[in-house]
């Protein structure tokens, strides 16, 4: 066959080199369902021990792909079968030793993050979930890497609002526990409806109970290529606009299904999904919210935002489909706000607030992410904020998910840094006017209707 | 094994020569040359096949870099596979 033209192959070199077109990570799925122990002893032995097994070369073959492809491989990381279901029988002490020994086994194997901490409660809580749940913020204060999410609703089984108002809480004493540090472990905690099972993207990645033993998940990035392929439609039609997503999300995936592929054949692992999700970084040029912007709105959050963003999730999705054998996980553009220029720079403008996030959360993955809000906002309107997204995402059989950040000693209009790639978020406001006694109510939001869809 | 060189730099005597006895050495075998001028730019794409280097891809792209920098060039090694995923259906 001969060669690829010299213009195809410097716009790949350009992609990579100055428009941040990166594998965002190779997520390793790993089952730890043969590692329920009633000793909790061994049972962290095993756990730490199958995971060594597995994912001791994980790191090393992720930097390998990235010099044999000369692609960066941004983050190389784990998630773990739901650790309420592996410590099913644990005291809260129980699941907190559980983390720290994910944490040891995350620094051992060289993952900067490990996914997995996870309950699933959308109809109901057992002991051992309560327990769970409980565990969290001395969990996510005790550990650097470990992830923490929990499933409150779901379109069959409707909305748990006894664990809604739990979590309200728990997110309220992770951020206190974690006080030092802005309450970073708010950061590392997402509240879903309707989570999937095989997201490699953090902080929400779980590897569900129908997966396989052992799987590679492949979360791409390239919000940056999507800019600059914009920039060339400038005023043009929608249509144009769609395309020219659809055609660059095809591009971008079909390097991530190369990587996949070759990761798990490398690694002796199933090959699982593609995630198809545009997620930014805090870097100039790898913004979500520029793209928006470059459709003709002078800052992201204005009038228009929600269609625009529409349109771009969908492309993404259209055209990135026809490049992966399989595509999964949470596949949509990401609005994170403290991991996105452009969102913060909208946050701190003013014209980027909680409700039109909310209202964005309709037509895109994943929720409301990467929100810092006042330290003082009370458990019961964090509660609210979960019903709230819980109920989009229920009505609307999507997955939606809160990682929010009470942001302690915090007001409207400061700054919380985070590093890395957790960005900097702007302290948005929420409204004053109390939902303490419809949260006190608890009980479960029955389950929507399928038909007379309107 | 087929990888893509492709080297960029201000114009100068003497850029193929120096990348292709380089790879001479290795035993890397060039299976296509095609070279520009952008914009007073110098732009060479070479398909290599490194199936009998002597030594191991990561040398022979380290090697390359390390050319690149003596002679001021700007060299990018990538196994041929990404292109032909993004570029071909």
């Amino acid at each position: 066959m001969a060669m690829i033209n010299t213009g195809d192959i410097l716009q790949t070199i350009q992609m990579i080199e100055s428009q941040h077109l990166d594998i965002r990570t190779i997520t390793m799925g790993i089952s730890l369902l043969d590692c329920i122990d009633p000793d909790i002893e061994r049972c962290c032995q095993k756990v730490y021990d199958k995971i060594t097994r597995l994912a001791g070369n994980l790191v090393q073959v992720g930097e390998q792909i990235e010099r044999d492809y000369g692609i960066p491989v941004v983050n190389k990381r784990i998630s773990v079968t739901p650790i309420a279901l592996i410590g099913g029988c644990q005291s809260a002490e129980g699941y907190v030793r559980l983390a720290k020994t994910l944490d040891r086994v995350a620094k051992t194997v060289g993952v900067n993050f490990l996914g997995g901490y996870s309950a699933l409660v959308q109809k109901g809580m057992t002991s051992g979930d309560r327990a769970f749940l409980r565990s969290i913020p001395q969990a996510l204060a005790a550990t650097e890497r470990v992830c923490c999410s929990v499933n409150v609703a779901s379109t069959r089984a409707g909305i748990d609002m006894d664990a809604v108002q739990l979590m309200g809480r728990v997110i309220r004493e992770t951020a206190e526990l974690t006080r030092d540090r802005g309450g970073i472990g708010c950061a590392k905690l997402v509240v879903f409806a309707n989570a999937v099972e095989d997201n490699p993207f953090m902080a929400g990645a779980f590897h569900g109970v129908g997966e396989a033993e052992c799987v590679i998940n492949v979360g791409v990035s390239g919000p940056g290529v999507v800019a600059h392929a914009l920039k060339a439609c400038w005023g043009k039609p929608f249509d144009e606009v769609a395309e020219t997503i659809k055609k660059t999300a095809f591009r971008i995936t079909r390097v991530g299904q190369l990587v996949a592929q070759e990761a798990s054949r490398r690694l002796g692992a199933d090959f699982g999904i593609v995630d198809l999700s545009l997620a930014p970084t805090p870097a100039v040029g790898d913004s979500v919210a520029e793209i928006l912007e470059l459709m003709g709105l002078e800052r992201c959050g204005t009038h228009g935002t929600t269609a625009a963003l529409a349109l771009l999730n969908d492309a993404v999705k259209k055209g990135g489909v026809m490049a992966s054998s399989h595509v999964g996980g949470l596949s949509g553009a990401f609005i994170p706000v403290s991991e996105d220029a452009g969102m913060i720079a909208a946050a701190r403008a003013g014209c980027l607030q909680l409700d039109k996030l909310e209202a964005m959360t309709c037509v895109c993955s994943v929720g409301l992410d990467m929100i810092a809000v006042p330290g003082d906002t009370p458990a019961a309107t964090l509660s609210a904020i979960i019903a709230d997204e819980c109920a989009i995402g229920m009505i609307n059989n999507k997955t939606t998910a809160v990682r929010i950040i009470p942001a302690p000693g915090c007001r409207v209009g400061d700054t919380v840094e985070f590093g890395g790639l957790l960005g900097s978020a702007p302290v948005m406001a929420v409204h004053p006017e109390s939902a303490g006694e419809f949260i006190a109510r608890g009980g479960r939001i029955p389950a929507p209707i399928h038909s007379l869809r309107n | 094994m087929k990888a893509i060189i492709a080297i960029t730099a201000t114009d100068t005597v003497g850029i193929i020569a120096a990348v292709s006895t380089y790879l001479a050495k290795c035993n890397v075998n060039i299976l296509d040359i095609s070279q520009t001028i952008m914009r007073d730019h110098f732009v060479m794409i070479m398909l290599v096949d490194y199936q009998k280097s002597k030594v191991p891809f990561d040398t022979l792209r380290t090697g390359l870099l390390q050319l690149g920098q003596e002679q001021a060039l700007s060299i990018h090694v990538q196994r041929e596979d990404i292109f032909n995923a993004m570029h071909r259906i």
